[in-house]
C-alpha cells in the first residue's frame, strides 16, 4: 500500500480534530439537555422552597443547605490538614527523601481510591469504630454518635478531598521564592517562623484555591455521604452535628431512582442538576481564576 | 589568633555529595575590615560565604568538616544553634529579596521575630536601619508602600536596612551590587566604606574593580582551594602566585 503522506497528514487532522469537536459538542449537548430540562423550573420558590408532595412539587432548599453545611465542614477539616501535609511535605522533608516519597505515594493513592470505598470506609471507621466506640465510653451504649450524620459525612468527604488540597497547597508553597526563605532565615527566623511569617501569607491563594476545588469537588460527590450521613427527605435543617442532612447531589439520585411519579419529579430533577452544575462550575472558575492569578505572581 | 581577629576557619571543608567543593580553608577575617572573596564562578567563595552563618546546612547533600570560629567560639560545635548564630552574622543576597511587604514591615521583621514588640522602638529601629543603608531620606515619607515597588538598588539597600536591622557584628555580602546599573552600585560601595565602621564585612564579587575598590584585604579562590590572602593592594599589584595574577590580569575566569 502506497497512501500518499500528504494524505495521511489530513487524514489525522480529521480524526484528531474530529475527536477534539466530538469532545466539544458532547458537553454543549449534556449542558444544553440540563438547561433546557431544567432552567423553565428555576424560581426563587424552587430555591427557597422545601421538597413536597413525594418532592413531584417545591424546591430544594434543604439539599442547597445541606450541600452547603457538608463542605464547610469538610473544609474545616480537610483544608487545615492538607495545608499542614503540604508545608510538612515542602518545608520540612526533602524531595528525595523516604519519608517524603511514602506520603506523596499515599496521597497520589487517596487521589485514586474510588469515592464509594470513601462511603464504606466512612460507615466502618468513623460511624461504627469512632462513633460506636464513643457512644459505649459516653453513653453507656445508647445509639447517639454510632449512626450516620453530617459530622461523620463531612469527614469522609475531607477524606476524599484531602489529595486536592495538598497538590493545590503544594504548588502555591513551591512558587514562594527559596531568596524569601533565605532572606527570613539569614535575619535569625526558624524555619517555623519563616513558614508562618512568609511562606504562609504567600500562598493564601493556593491554599483558597485548593480549599475552592475541594468544594467543588465534594459538591459533585455522592458516594461519600450514601451510608454516612445524607437523608431521603428531612422536614428541618440539621441544627447539629448528630443530625442528617439532605444534598444536592443525593437528591438527585433519590430522584431518579425512587420517585413515585417520575414523569412529575423530571423537571424538579434537571433543574436540581442545573443548580448543581452552576455551583460546580462557578467554584471552579473562581479556581482557575486565583490559580492564574497565582501563577502570573510566580513570573513575576 | 589575636583581638582584631573576627572570623577564622581552620581546615574548613564542605563536601557536596561526593564534590569537595571547599579544600582546606584557613582564613583570617579581621574586624571592622572588608574582606573581599574573589574567583571565578564556581570556585567556592559563595560556598565558602555561606559557612560563614551556616546557610549551607539548608542544603542536604552539603557537609562541613573543620572549624569556623566567630570572637573565637567554634559555630560549627554540637551546642550552637544557628538561629542565633544568624542573629550575629547577617547577610545580604546576589539578588535583592524583600519580603511581599511593607518597607517598614520589611525592616521591622527582624527585631519583630527577635521579639520586639513596643510600636515606638520598632519606629526607631526601622529609622535608624534605613539611615544605616542610607535610604531614609528616599523613602521616609511613604515607609507603607511595598518594597517591591523600590527600584532595583533600593531595594537592595532596603535588604541591608533588614540585615542591619537586627543588630549584627558581621554583615556578608554575596555579590550584592551584581544585578545593579553602575549609580546603584556605586551607592551601595559608598555604602560598604561607612558600613565598615560599624561591621565586619566578607563580600563576595566578580568584579575586580569593586574588589580594589571597597575592600582592606582580598582573598583569592579557585578551585575549591584559597590560593593567596592579603592586603588589597598588595594582591591587586603584586600577587605571589602566578595563578592570582592570571586572575586579576584577565588571562582566565
Amino acid at each position: 500500500m502506497n497512501i500518499p503522506k500528504k494524505w495521511v497528514g489530513r487524514g489525522v487532522a480529521l480524526v484528531t480534530g474530529g475527536s477534539a469537536i466530538a469532545t466539544v459538542v458532547l458537553v454543549l449537548v449534556v449542558i444544553g439537555i440540563i438547561v433546557h430540562g431544567g432552567a423553565g423550573h428555576l424560581s426563587k420558590e424552587f430555591i427557597l422552597g422545601s421538597p413536597e408532595q413525594g418532592m413531584t412539587e417545591g424546591g430544594i432548599f434543604p439539599a442547597i443547605m445541606g450541600t452547603f453545611f457538608l463542605v464547610m465542614l469538610m473544609s474545616l477539616a480537610g483544608v487545615p490538614i492538607g495545608t499542614i501535609t503540604a508545608i510538612f511535605l515542602n518545608e520540612y522533608v526533602g524531595q528525595q527523601s523516604k519519608i517524603g516519597r511514602a506520603i506523596r505515594f499515599a496521597v497520589n493513592t487517596l487521589a485514586g481510591i474510588p469515592a464509594i470505598v470513601f462511603g464504606l470506609f466512612g460507615l466502618g471507621f468513623f460511624i461504627n469504630f469512632v462513633g460506636g466506640g464513643a457512644d459505649r465510653v459516653l453513653y453507656g451504649g445508647a445509639l447517639h454518635w454510632a449512626q450516620p450524620n453530617i459530622l461523620w459525612a463531612s469527614l469522609t468527604m475531607a477524606l476524599l478531598t484531602l489529595p486536592v488540597v495538598i497538590v493545590s497547597v503544594e504548588e502555591a508553597i513551591k512558587t514562594v521564592p527559596r531568596d524569601l526563605r533565605e532572606g527570613s532565615l539569614a535575619l535569625g527566623a526558624t524555619r517555623l517562623e519563616t513558614i508562618w511569617k512568609v511562606v504562609l501569607p504567600q500562598s493564601m491563594t493556593g491554599i483558597l484555591t485548593g480549599a475552592i476545588l475541594a468544594i467543588s469537588r465534594g459538591a459533585g460527590e455522592v458516594a461519600p455521604i450514601l451510608f454516612t450521613g445524607a437523608a431521603y427527605f428531612l422536614p428541618n435543617l440539621p441544627d447539629g452535628l448528630t443530625d442528617q442532612f439532605m444534598e444536592l447531589g443525593y437528591h438527585i439520585y433519590i430522584m431518579s431512582t425512587q420517585s413515585v411519579d417520575v414523569e412529575a419529579t423530571k423537571p424538579i430533577q434537571f433543574a436540581t442538576t442545573l443548580v448543581l452544575l452552576i455551583l460546580t462550575f462557578t467554584l471552579n472558575f473562581a479556581a482557575i481564576f486565583l490559580r492564574w492569578h497565582l501563577r502570573r505572581r510566580a513570573l513575576r | 589568633m589575636n583581638e582584631s581577629t573576627k572570623i577564622l576557619t581552620r581546615d574548613l571543608n564542605l563536601h557536596y555529595g561526593e564534590k569537595h567543593a571547599l579544600r582546606h580553608i584557613d582564613l583570617e577575617i579581621q574586624r571592622n575590615h572588608v574582606t573581599a572573596l574573589i574567583g571565578p564562578s564556581g570556585c567556592g567563595k559563595s560556598t565558602f560565604l555561606r559557612c560563614l552563618n551556616r546557610m549551607n546546612d539548608l542544603i542536604e547533600s552539603a557537609k562541613v568538616t573543620g572549624t569556623v570560629e566567630v570572637d573565637g567560639t567554634n559555630i560549627y560545635a554540637k551546642d550552637i544553634d544557628p538561629v542565633l548564630l544568624r542573629r550575629k552574622v547577617g547577610m545580604i543576597f546576589q539578588k535583592s529579596n524583600p519580603f511581599p511587604k511593607s518597607i517598614f514591615e520589611n525592616v521591622a521583621y527582624g527585631p519583630r521575630v527577635h521579639g520586639i514588640k513596643d510600636k515606638k522602638r520598632l519606629e526607631e529601629i526601622v529609622e535608624k536601619s534605613l539611615r544605616g543603608a542610607a535610604l531614609w531620606e528616599e523613602v521616609k515619607d511613604d515607609l507603607a508602600k511595598s518594597g517591591l515597588a523600590l527600584s532595583g538598588g533600593q531595594q537592595q539597600r532596603l535588604c541591608i536596612a533588614r540585615a542591619i536591622a537586627v543588630d549584627p557584628e558581621v554583615l556578608l555580602m554575596d555579590e550584592p551590587a551584581s544585578a545593579l546599573d553602575p549609580i546603584a552600585t556605586a551607592k551601595i560601595e559608598e555604602l560598604i566604606w561607612q558600613l565598615k565602621e560599624s561591621f565586619t564585612i566578607v563580600i563576595v564579587t566578580h568584579s575586580m574593580h569593586q574588589a580594589s575598590r571597597v575592600s582592606d584585604t582580598t582573598a583569592f579562590f579557585y578551585m575549591g582551594e584559597m590560593v593567596e590572602v592579603g592586603p588589597t593592594q598588595k594582591i591587586f599589584t603584586s600577587p605571589a602566585q602566578k595563578r592570582t595574577e592570571d586572575y586579576i590580569t584577565g588571562r582566565f575566569g
